[in-house]
């Protein structure tokens, strides 16, 4: 479905991504671990056009996107949840929710998705007219992951979703993302520190370091992997 | 009592000028973070096109109404082409950029707009027509409030109500929202922002291009200078309502208008800029977001 192809992005002069490889089959869950700095952020930001890169390919389902806008991105079915949540602090939940679904003009689709996305994750109801700047962290992420889906993403990018949270709410989002995963058939690249968890959810993985793709295996052998497990989950 | 009322109006009729002029200032930096110091320009040119297309077009013997709205419509439709092109050509290539950039670029183009004005047409002041006629209906309030006064303020509350609801319900306004809150996340919801950027120079260029016709037609004349003290006085207004804020600078302007009239009323007219600028220094100084503005807290 996605494939990046020798992708080398830079900040300025400074290199972030040294020849990126990777594969995302439809359907699956995929996960990027690797430390603090690694690139994983970066490289969804190069996947949805906000920081290109300069070589290197990215094709989605066969076509050649590192060219196309961001919006262009995001039309063609790839949105992504971004590291920090970045809800739209001045408007209500509800207009949150109402931007996610800014490509689209299917009303009666727009209000089924709202329909579910409220059914997931009930407090954004009862706060739909508060401003999304008045949420706490856990309820901002859901606020953001619900607005992504919104956009009906074919493959849904999320960085770091379980940033900041409780491992209650944490356990109820990856719940959440496995969910969506089987219901919508949305392919997920999922990023994360919580390198256990990720493994746990994902089909596959991809460790990240220093801008390097060092190891990809299925995720129940990363898990077992030795130094995967002495390097990311602290066995 | 009849002084204070006709101040009072006066006040009212500079604080709509500025209003228009101050919207452009406050929504393009809300939106790039930029201070377009060539925003007073494209406010001068708007007086500029309105005195060419009017006098044609009242030499070619169009009725009075046809004459005004026409040249409302060329003004504002030429001053955003102005505005359009400025942005792309001046501040789009910087976006990226040190903050000092476009700002050097937004200031060099200022200049570049008044030289060539003073150049293209003329360094003298020339006389504009007055375009909005004495109504008969307002003779019993005339000394306290004009025709063109009258007429100045009803558009500018037209307009000021039609931005508000554009803003709030259309498509355009929420990605105007959207991409003034968190620009990469207005990306990534699938805006274009490019295209919010150049419709909101057009929306700001039309608004000024507007305020520009219509104070002009008030005063009676126009030069290539008059974009600098307008524009300033504008921005200050933005700046006294908290910058980025459209209710912000609406109330801004009407205050720094009401302060200039009576100021000017009971004190003198040689400190009209004085006081207008020790309301910016004040502010400056006790309340710097300005009176609607938001103190900036980074939020993680
Ligand atoms: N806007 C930026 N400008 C300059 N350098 C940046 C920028 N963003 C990231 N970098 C650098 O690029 C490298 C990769 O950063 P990135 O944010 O992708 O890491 P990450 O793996 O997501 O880390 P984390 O787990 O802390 O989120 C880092 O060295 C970082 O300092
Ligand atoms: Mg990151």
């Amino acid at each position: 479905m996605l494939e990046l192809r020798e992708v080398c992005t830079y900040y300025g002069n400074i290199q972030a991504l040294r020849d990126i490889s990777l594969r995302v089959e439809e359907g699956e869950i995929i996960t990027l671990i690797g430390a603090n700095g690694a690139g994983k952020s970066t490289t969804l930001m190069s996947i949805s056009g906000i920081v290109p890169p300069k070589r290197g390919e990215i094709l989605f389902r066969g076509r050649p996107i590192h060219e196309l806008s961001a919006d262009r991105i995001v039309a063609l079915g790839i949105c992504q949840v971004p590291e920090g949540r970045h809800i739209f602090p001045d408007l209500t939940v509800a207009e949150n929710l109402d931007m996610g679904a800014f490509l689209r003009r299917d009303r009666k689709g727009i209000a089924r998705d709202l329909d579910y996305v409220y059914s997931l994750f009930p407090i954004l109801r009862e706060r739909r007219n508060q401003p999304g700047g008045n949420l706490s962290g856990g309820e901002q992420q859901m606020l953001a992951i619900s607005r992504a889906l919104m956009a009906r993403p074919q493959l849904l990018l999320l960085d770091e979703p379980s940033m900041g949270l409780a491992p209650l709410v944490t356990r109820q989002i990856f719940e959440i993302i496995r969910q969506i995963n089987r219901e919508q058939n949305t392919t997920i690249f999922l990023v994360e520190q919580n390198a256990n968890l990720a493994l746990k959810v994902a089909d596959r993985g991809y460790v990240l370091e220093t801008g390097r793709i060092t190891m990809h295996d299925r995720a129940g052998a990363l898990r077992a992997n030795r130094d995967v497990q002495r390097a990311y989950l602290g066995i | 009592m009849d002084y204070f009322v006709e101040l009072f109006f006066s006040g009212l009729t500079r604080g709509s000028i500025y209003a228009l002029i101050a919207l452009g200032y406050t929504m393009v930096y809300g939106i790039i973070g930029l201070i377009n110091f060539a925003h007073g320009e494209i406010y001068m040119i708007g007086a500029f096109t309105a005195l060419i297309v009017s006098t044609v077009l009242s030499i070619m013997g169009f009725p009075l109404p046809a004459i005004i709205i026409l040249t409302a419509l060329a003004a504002a439709i030429w001053a955003s082409a102005y505005g359009y092109t400025v942005e792309k050509l001046a501040y789009r290539p910087l976006r990226n950029a040190p903050r000092l950039s476009p700002l050097i670029s937004a200031i060099g183009m200022s200049m570049f707009l008044q030289n060539y004005v003073l150049l293209a047409q003329t360094p003298d002041f020339l006389p504009f027509p007055a375009l909005i006629p004495d109504f008969a209906f307002m003779e019993r309030f005339a000394g306290v409030i004009g025709s063109s006064d009258l007429v100045i303020l009803i558009t500018t509350t037209v307009i000021m109500i039609l931005l508000t609801l554009l803003i709030k319900f259309t498509r355009t306004g929420k990605a105007m929202r959207a991409t003034a809150q968190d620009r990469t996340m207005a990306m990534l919801v699938g805006i274009n922002v490019d295209h919010v950027i150049s419709v909101t120079f057009i929306l700001g260029s039309a608004l000024a291009a507007i305020g520009g016709m219509l104070i002009a037609s008030h005063i009676g004349q126009i030069n290539f200078y008059i974009g600098f003290i307008a524009g300033i006085k504008a921005f200050t207004a933005a700046v006294l309502g908290g910058i980025g804020s459209i209710p912000g600078a609406v109330l801004g302007s009407f205050i720094l208008g009401l302060t200039e009239s009576f100021a000017t009323g009971y004190v003198s007219s040689d400190y009209e800029d004085v006081f207008a600028f020790s309301l910016l220094v004040l502010i400056l100084i006790f309340r710097p977001s300005g009176l609607l503005g938001k103190a900036t807290i980074e939020k993680v």
